[in-house]
């Protein structure tokens, strides 16, 4: 078996029908085959087969947009291994929240959570700046740019809701103050301007029973509804949302014209 | 099959069942819709109750009494013979104040808003005064609090006969 030494088993096992069933062409020496393994790979193939040389240079992107979607993975793992010990309900979930430092092997799980969500805020940022500064956001690109915007929007959501979830006094104060912010909401929010207009007679259509912070936080002030509330929009809805966007997003920048150079 | 069944449905009637097929399914979708969208809104939830029973008006003494903020998020406030139940929401962004008993305010921890025992802001953000809830007596004599119906100073409701109990 070892008789062409290591080369020799290599060739083997590539010719295997195991190998041939996951590796659809050829190693990826030439020019053809390293195209066949960015068009056959389910991940890749959001990527250009081909880049322009200025498209990897570090000055020019900073690589921001990767570094985002890099932290962004990282969020959702470290994100997966913290909710196997966090319960969502006004019982545990502060106490989980320090189980998860002191009772918990590799205490810092948590920290490394919230110091990539704090770094993903920045480097969407910095991603944004960047694009704007390299007149990236211009046609045929306006779409993508647009997309951004509601990543960058998703982003501070996520930021928003995985606040409340330590469930201390600062998290509850914080999250209070925000969602009073939906209450301002013209029309939907029952402080905000227009509401007091969707009133007949003594029935006040928009309340504090109905209106979009009700909605937000299921009661009319944050309690454990809310938190659970969070909790689903933090960890899967929200998640969900941004992963088919970011899938749009790359595929875009493969689509129109390649990343970020001169068209 | 007869030549006569073949031709029962023409062109004109097809798209005719077409149009109103199709008018059905979105309006079914919509509703589905819209019924999702009304999922989100919880018809029962586990909040204190909105009205209570503050007891005997004579159990009060001049000043701020705290013994229902914990539960219902009230002060009543004896001042000058006038009772009133005074909300412990900041009408800054809707923290709770505490009552600081030495300086004879209430001030909020969050970003220091501060008011006078009759509930008028005096500094830091908050832009308008406590909001007071409607206090009325029972016919046993009991202090009734309605949290449902507001007055608001900025407004001149403060004068309504039932924003305030005379004892």
């Amino acid at each position: 078996m070892f008789r062409n030494g290591i080369e020799g088993f290599a060739k083997k096992v590539r010719e295997t029908q195991v190998w041939k069933s996951i590796f659809r062409h050829g190693p990826p020496t030439n020019s053809r085959n390293r195209a066949a393994v960015v068009a056959g790979n389910v991940f890749l193939h959001l990527h250009p087969i081909k880049l322009k040389k200025s498209g990897v240079q570090l000055g020019y992107t900073w690589c921001m947009g990767g570094l985002t979607f890099f932290i962004f993975l990282a969020l959702t793992v470290t994100g997966v291994l913290l909710m196997f010990y966090y319960r969502p309900t006004a019982e545990y979930a502060f106490n989980d929240i320090i189980a998860l430092r002191e009772h918990v092997p590799l205490g810092i799980m948590r920290e490394i959570h919230r110091w990539g969500a704090h770094a993903m805020v920045i480097t969407v940022w910095l991603h944004m700046f960047r694009v704007f500064m390299t007149g990236s956001y211009k046609p045929p690109r306006e779409f993508n740019w647009g997309i951004g915007v509601i990543l960058l929007i998703l982003t501070l959501l996520l930021s928003f809701t995985g606040y409340l979830l330590p469930w201390d006094q600062l998290a509850i104060w914080a999250i209070t103050v925000g969602s009073n912010m939906a209450k301002a909401t013209p029309f939907l929010g029952h402080g905000g301007p227009g509401a007091a207009l969707a009133q007949i007679g003594d029935f006040v259509m928009v309340s504090d029973k109905n209106d979009v912070r009700f909605q937000l936080l299921a009661g009319r002030f944050v309690g454990e509804p809310a938190l659970l509330r969070f909790y689903i929009l933090h960890c899967v809805f929200i998640p969900l949302v941004v992963g088919v966007l970011i899938a749009i997003h790359f595929w875009r920048v493969r689509k129109d014209g390649g990343i970020s150079a001169p068209l | 099959m007869s030549k006569e069944t073949k031709t029962s449905i023409n062109r004109r009637e097809f798209f005719s069942y077409l149009t109103v097929g199709w008018i059905a399914f979105t309006a079914a979708v919509a509703g589905l819709l819209g019924l999702t969208f009304r999922f989100t809104f919880p018809n029962v939830n586990f909040e204190p109750e909105m009205d209570f029973l503050a007891g005997d008006p004579a159990d009060y003494e001049e000043g701020v009494d705290e013994r229902w903020k914990k539960k219902y998020g009230v002060w009543i406030i004896k001042l000058e013979g006038k009772l009133a139940a005074l909300s412990n929401i900041c009408t800054h962004l809707g923290c709770i104040p505490n009552w600081l008993a030495g300086e004879r305010k209430f001030k909020c921890p969050c970003h220091g808003s501060g008011f006078y025992q009759n509930g008028i802001n005096f500094e830091g953000p908050a832009p308008r005064p406590l909001e007071r809830f409607k206090i009325t007596m029972t016919p046993e004599g009991i202090i009734k609090v309605d949290k449902t119906k507001i007055f608001r100073q900025e407004k001149g409701q403060w004068d309504n006969p039932e924003s305030y109990l005379k004892v």
